[in-house]
């Protein structure tokens, strides 16, 4: 029954063939024609270096947190939009989709099945961007660390700029990582798009030894 | 063409980035509003230029398709056109580039223009999000387009005429000429019919970032998303002094260039501030309810506002 599902599930992406109202069938293969195969490259910073340190401060003082809860941390995020903690006047704020976003906060455990989301998520996100690890369980699997489907070091799958530890940590660790974070930007450190371009072969392999039950593309544009 | 005055395009051009700077300062502005209303410290007042430059400098981007750039480009004709077929300051050759050239009928479409690039540009990106939003935001601005285009026909009436600089002209004098004073039924159903098109709240379902996301710019990113934030500083200005020029007066050039400013800030950030008040007084309405609101009192209030008038004349 598992496996009927199983491949339910999969059929509107195998190879089939189509008849357009003109007439003449034709064969297509959703992942290849739906989907751009192109890899990431990597993008320069620009060339005028005061230029890029200008940018490179409006990136860091204007932040747009991916408001995609992914683990139990994420519920430590939400404080930061009440009076009490107000992380707008940080220049933090929340986008509801990945491609307006800069930041992903990955929020505490990964599980094999949100590891995929939080792949798809994060490449098609536009570069430059940047992840928040939250909680141990982003950095050595934490109360997790031998569950038998769950990661336990993030940034063997996508490259990480800050970890914030703790189980849970506080909503003010959280806006002190932000606060790293934009040091870290601010001096041109974070790359992690370009890293991830850099390295996309060792993160795919990392990415398909767990996630078994591939499909995606390989790259998400 | 021969006699075409090419400084008009350095003036739309002066215009045009005016208006944005005036519309990001006005952005952080209630944002901050918004934030002392929520008790929160709130953005920073330069936090909208930041926000600009940032989306502006992203490395890279995806297009769907030819509509998905068109989209943004429809959005920024939307708002720029009415900007420059209006007579932002009454008789100043600067912000009047091309008034002669069209009249109400013009910045109605103009109006309209962006919503419709948006449809084709949201639909073009293929996300299920941006499809639904569409028909929900052409929905709501249909229904609020009802009055306030009753309003604008019975101003027509009581002027007899299209040209906004005429309109403008006959309100100049005294404020009780205005039409606030002169045809308040007409005003009454356009200023409600204004909070329908600013995308706050109790009408903002469309764009709420907490409803289906984030409506039709769902797969907007990068510059193409840019290019829309910079229309969404220019759009509400440009609309806000449509509605300074045909319900209050306009703004006359007066002796002291620091006066006529002060007139040109005072009254549009009036007017606009009413759809903010409303906005963070009132709770969210769901598509089928602003609907059925404006289908009530501001759709009896502009069919009023047309019968006066008929009456009258």
């Amino acid at each position: 029954m598992a496996k009927m599902n199983y491949n339910k599930r999969f059929a509107d992406l195998e190879k089939r063939m189509v008849t357009p109202p003109e007439g003449e069938p034709f064969e297509v293969d959703p992942l290849k024609d739906y989907f751009s195969d192109a890899k990431p490259r990597t993008y320069p910073p620009s060339k005028i270096p005061p230029l890029e340190k200008f940018y490179n401060w409006c990136r860091a003082e204007s932040i747009y947190i991916l408001g995609f809860g992914t683990g139990c941390g994420a519920i430590e995020m939400r404080p930061l939009m009440s009076p009490m903690y107000d992380a707008y006047r940080y220049g933090v704020h929340w986008r509801p989709t990945p491609r307006q976003s800069t930041v992903f906060v990955v929020g505490g455990y990964a599980s094999v099945k949100t590891l995929k989301r939080i792949v798809r998520s994060y490449e098609q996100m536009q570069g430059p961007k940047w992840v928040l690890g939250v909680c141990s369980c982003t950095i050595n699997g934490g109360m997790y660390w031998d569950s038998y489907n769950t990661i336990n070091r993030l940034d063997h799958y996508i490259p990480v700029d800050v970890y914030i530890t703790g189980c849970m940590p506080r909503p003010e660790a959280l806006l002190d990582a932000v606060e790293t974070l934009k040091t870290r930007i601010k001096e041109g450190r974070g790359e992690g798009a370009n890293k991830y371009a850099e390295n996309y072969e060792w993160y795919k392999a990392n990415q398909r030894k767990v996630i078994k039950s591939w499909d995606m593309p390989d790259y998400n544009w | 063409m021969a006699d075409f005055d090419y400084m008009k395009i350095l003036y739309a051009a002066t215009t045009i980035f005016l208006t944005i700077n005036y519309g990001l300062v006005l952005q952080g502005i209630i944002g901050k509003i918004y934030a002392r209303v929520g008790k929160r410290i709130g953005i920073r007042i330069y936090q909208p230029y930041i926000n600009l430059i940032r989306q502006w400098v992203t490395r890279n981007s995806i297009s769907h398709g030819i509509m998905f750039y068109l989209g943004p480009v429809f959005r920024f004709t939307g708002g720029g056109g009415i900007l420059i077929f209006l007579p932002l300051i009454y008789g100043a050759p600067l912000f009047n580039s091309f008034v002669e050239a069209g009249d109400l009928l013009l910045i109605m479409y103009f109006m309209f223009l962006g919503t419709l690039g948006m449809a084709l540009g949201g639909g073009e990106a293929g996300h299920p999000y941006s499809a639904i939003a569409v028909t929900r935001g052409l929905a709501q601005v249909t229904a609020a387009d009802i009055p306030l285009v009753l309003a604008i026909f019975s101003i027509t009436i009581q002027y007899d005429t299209m040209n906004i600089v005429e309109i403008v002209g006959a309100q100049q004098g005294s404020f009780l000429n205005w039409t606030l004073f002169t045809n308040p039924l007409a005003t009454a159903a356009a200023m409600l019919a204004f909070l329908g098109s600013m995308m706050r709240s109790p009408f903002d379902v469309v764009l709420a970032p907490q409803e289906i996301p984030i409506g039709p710019p769902t797969e907007y990113q990068s510059q193409f998303l840019a290019m829309l934030m910079t229309n969404r500083t220019i759009f509400p200005i440009a609309k806000t002094m449509l509605f300074v020029n045909l319900f209050f007066g306009g703004v006359a050039l007066y002796d002291s260039y620091l006066l006529t400013f002060l007139v040109f800030f005072l009254k549009t950030f009036t007017v606009y501030m009413w759809s903010v008040f409303v906005g963070v007084s009132f709770p969210r309405f769901r598509v089928d309810h602003s609907i059925r609101w404006f289908m009530k009192y501001p759709l009896v209030i502009g069919v009023l506002a047309i019968l006066f008038v008929s009456i009258g004349n």
